[in-house]
């Protein structure tokens, strides 16, 4: 019982608490959003069985996966919604090894011709 | 001099009232140590993705991802995965909200989830092992083996962090700013999902 009070004692405790709990979206946001994410995991696999994409095919895939991945990072992880240091420090990581990677696989298949 | 001394002990102020960690911009340490780990572990698994990319064509004729891979089964490890990320965001809203009681129900649905998706793993590991996929194989087995096994830990790794962190918060072994720690324990979390969405399409959905 007294797990939620021991450490809030103070009224500005309770006012930087109310104040986390403004950042971000409301429950059903956070469901909505999953059930998005839902669907288009449905349609990467319905698009893996389908022929009709093509050429399509991977791209569409490759964006399927971006929408996902940035969607998690940003109202998930609440990258939106935080400092933007913490945007900073993410992608720097980010781009960093996609762009190192991209590097090795581009001398990787230098080098094989 | 005097604001700057107001300044500087202003975040202290604020991260002593909740036993927190303050830097000097007025971020948690907490927080931007995980970001900055989270940002060193993209390289970790930017590695191990970009090799099997490289890899995944060496294998023999009837050992290769077409032959192997169960699409609608690791399409629903995926998508229980994905599940979990939603129950964790629930967590966290719940303990930013000051309900401890939800938050700890949250954060065991969480790590029962992620335990379902380890055992569909150990599974499918086991599956291919018998179809005569060793880690030696190939290539393309050893290349695989890592990555997902790679992934796979880090998941286990998640569900010990939710679990201990459920008991610790029963036992109110938890100091400071409890809705902190279970935000950092959920971007964690949430990053083993977003690197579960790369995996997903880049090793299983694109064909070799």
């Amino acid at each position: 019982m007294s797990t939620e009070t021991v450490d809030h004692t103070t009224e500005a405790g309770h006012a930087e608490h109310d104040e986390h709990a403004d950042h971000g979206w409301s429950d059903g946001k956070y469901i909505q959003l999953a059930v998005i994410l839902a669907v288009i995991t449905g349609l990467e696999v319905y698009a893996s069985y389908a022929d009709w994409l093509g050429p399509a095919f991977i791209p569409s895939l490759i964006i399927m996966m971006v929408v996902k991945f940035v969607a998690v990072v940003m109202f998930f992880m609440h990258l939106k919604f935080d400092n933007k240091i913490f945007s900073w420090l993410f992608y720097a990581g980010l781009f960093l090894a996609v762009g190192v990677y991209v590097a090795l696989l581009v001398t990787f298949q230098f080098f094989n011709r | 001099m005097a604001d700057t001394a107001v300044l500087a002990d202003a975040p202290a102020d604020h991260g002593d009232a909740h036993g927190e960690h303050h830097s000097s911009t007025g971020l948690s340490n907490n927080k931007l140590a995980m970001w900055l780990f989270l940002g060193s572990e993209c390289l970790l698994f930017g590695g191990l993705i970009s090799t099997y990319m490289l890899y995944r064509g060496r294998h023999s004729e009837n050992l290769g991802p077409d032959q192997l891979w169960d699409i609608p089964f690791t399409s629903a490890s995926s998508f229980v995965l994905l599940m979990s990320s939603l129950t964790m965001v629930l967590a966290v809203s719940s303990a930013h909200r000051r309900n401890l009681r939800n938050a700890k129900i949250w954060l065991a649905v969480t790590a029962t989830l992620g335990s379902l998706f380890v055992a569909g793993q150990v599974y499918e590991f086991t599956t291919f092992y018998r179809e005569g996929l060793g880690f030696t194989t190939s290539l393309f087995s050893s290349s695989f083996y890592t990555l997902t096994g790679f992934h796979g830990v880090h998941v286990t790794v998640g569900i010990i962090m939710l679990l201990s962190l459920v008991a610790m918060l029963s036992k109110q072994r938890v100091h400071g700013d409890k809705a902190e720690t279970v935000e950092m324990v959920g971007l964690y979390w949430h990053f083993v999902d977003v690197v579960w969405i790369l995996i997903f399409t880049l090793v299983y959905l694109i064909p070799a």
